[in-house]
């Protein structure tokens, strides 16, 4: 079934010397449930304009998103997300951050505590319920904004460079811990990166994308079994590949 | 326990002998130098009229009842009353003006102008408006109070509402947060209260000014600013230097109840975000 459906996506910008600046032209995808797909490519080339746009904070100058083909038109609690900032709401406890999103669709306290506590649990967080952000780790920031976007119980899990402002140690350790999740909650992920790494880690797909105007320029399957160890034969030639089509589009 | 107490003591001992000496000073200027208690009243002259203030007994009345309450009591009730009918409709005027302006871009461009020609003229400077449209009434030193608290309100909630992380908005549109209205609610609201909280303490401490100096200028017949004034008529300085001395340690307490009341409770996730 086919669960995300971008159609003729275009956006510009319009920079203050009054000039057009095309961040996306005419993309268009298909997504299937569950699936995990990486959108890779350099900074510029509209990954997060894409994403944004699906989330519905963005809006297309053309084309649409539709999510089981019902036309997105602005942000709304079936699509998750997990910004590269850190998000969290510093003034709230980490399980009043979890239970924000369920409260605003209307369920009683007592009931989304209790599904807040299975959440925080999934990232592994359920004694750090009372603290607030600013006593948390980076790493573990970023697990409660995974548990506060699964709250929701989304059907799309929208992914803007989380781990981008962790260490490398974390790093893994948290692309782990979110392909359990993904494979116990059986969602579709879309994970904007700028690392060769995480999307061949990743994705069951790895959508390409050239910068200037932002087009998506190849659409690699990544065919290789889970789990995946990072420097297996097959991973190797694949980040390989990706890296080969990246320079190619540097040199141009 | 005293031990603690004790040793609290003994940590503070520069502190303590600093104030003794500076009474001891004061003191001996007075009786030996100036010797003229109408010019520079001593610090025993002070001390006995406080204790005037506070065992002669004066009417207060409350609801149309005549309470009989200790001079400094009744002037200080009513101090409190114009300041509190001040701070509070400043409050209750200024954080939904600071909101709207701060989250509506439009409202601000209406708004923004008006406060800009309004807020320089000193608060004090109404006080014939304040005696003309309100009256010699516990209204009318409150509303002196209202206007100079009201500005510091209106501009740093306008400022928190303004300064809002963009990545707090749209984390909460995201979860299904987006009426503007719950924005400002959930998102806005707590987001700017430490600014908020800023704003209102420069308020406390300009309708502090405000409240004597309202009183003094005869808005009130009653409170700690009209007796400094009343009692300088009687040439009796030594009261104008008791109601001083109160003013000063009354504006100090109030400062710190409130910052430890916002600091300590309302702002402790703050800690972080300041580090």
């Amino acid at each position: 079934m086919r669960n995300v459906s971008l159609s003729n996506i275009s956006r510009r910008f319009v920079k203050e010397d009054g000039t057009h600046m095309v961040a996306l032209d005419d993309v268009s995808l298909e997504i299937d449930d569950a699936e995990f797909v990486c959108f890779l490519g350099p900074s510029g080339c509209g990954k997060t304009t894409l994403l944004r746009i699906i989330s519905g904070l963005d809006q297309p100058d053309e084309g649409a998103v539709f999510l089981h083909n019902e036309k997105i038109t602005g942000p709304g609690p079936k699509r998750g997300m997990v910004f590269q900032e850190y998000s969290l709401f510093p003034w709230k406890s980490v399980m009043e951050n979890v239970i924000f999103g369920p409260l605003m669709s209307g369920m009683k306290k007592k009931d989304a505590l209790k599904e807040a506590e299975i959440y925080l649990e999934l990232v592994g967080l359920e004694q750090f319920k009372d603290s607030f952000p600013h006593e948390l780790s980076g790493g573990m920031k970023q697990r409660v904004a995974i548990a506060r976007a699964l709250a929701n119980e989304p059907e799309v899990l929208l992914m803007d460079e989380p781990f981008g402002a962790l260490d490398a140690q974390t790093r893994n350790v948290l692309q782990g811990e979110l392909l359990q999740i993904w494979e116990k909650k059986r969602i579709t992920v879309l994970f904007v990166t700028h690392s060769v790494d995480e999307a061949v880690f990743l994705a069951d797909r790895i959508v390409m994308m050239s910068s200037r105007p932002g087009k998506i320029k190849t659409i690699i399957d990544v065919n290789i079994p889970r789990p995946r160890g990072r420097t297996s034969l097959d991973v190797n030639v694949l980040r390989d590949e990706i890296l080969q089509i990246l320079s190619e589009d540097k040199e141009k | 326990m005293a031990q603690t107490h004790f040793h609290n003591i003994k940590s503070k001992s520069v502190e303590i002998f600093s104030i003794l000496s500076a009474i001891i000073i004061w003191q001996l200027i007075a009786v030996y130098w100036v010797k003229n208690s109408f010019f520079l009243p001593s610090f025993t002259d002070v001390t006995f009229a406080f204790f005037t203030v506070v065992t002669k007994q004066d009417d207060f009345f409350l609801f149309s009842r005549d309470i009989q309450l200790p001079v400094l009591v009744v002037d200080l009730l009513y101090s409190l009353l114009h300041f509190w009918i001040g701070l509070l409709s400043a409050l209750i005027v200024g954080i939904p003006i600071g909101m709207t302006m701060g989250w509506f871009k439009i409202v601000n461009r209406i708004l923004d102008p008006l406060i800009e020609i309004i807020r320089p003229i000193p608060p004090l400077a109404w006080i014939p408006f304040a005696i003309i449209w309100i009256g010699l009434n516990p209204m009318g030193a409150g509303f002196v109070i209202f206007i100079g608290a009201l500005f510091p309100i209106v501009i740093n909630t306008y400022t928190g509402f303004k300064g809002v992380p963009k990545v707090y908005v749209e984390a909460a549109k995201v979860l299904g947060c987006n009426r503007n209205i719950e924005l400002m609610r959930y998102v806005a609201l707590p987001s700017s209260l430490p600014s908020i909280a800023a704003g209102i303490r420069i308020a406390m401490g300009v309708g502090w000014m405000c409240l004597v100096a309202a009183e003094m200028f005869g808005v009130s017949r009653n409170g700690l600013g009209f007796k400094i004034w009343n009692h300088y008529y009687h040439h009796s300085m030594d009261f104008v230097l008791v109601y001083m001395l109160i003013l000063g340690f009354l504006g100090l307490f109030i400062d710190r109840v409130l910052r430890y009341y916002l600091e300590a409770r309302l702002l402790k996730w703050r800690a972080g975000v300041m580090a």
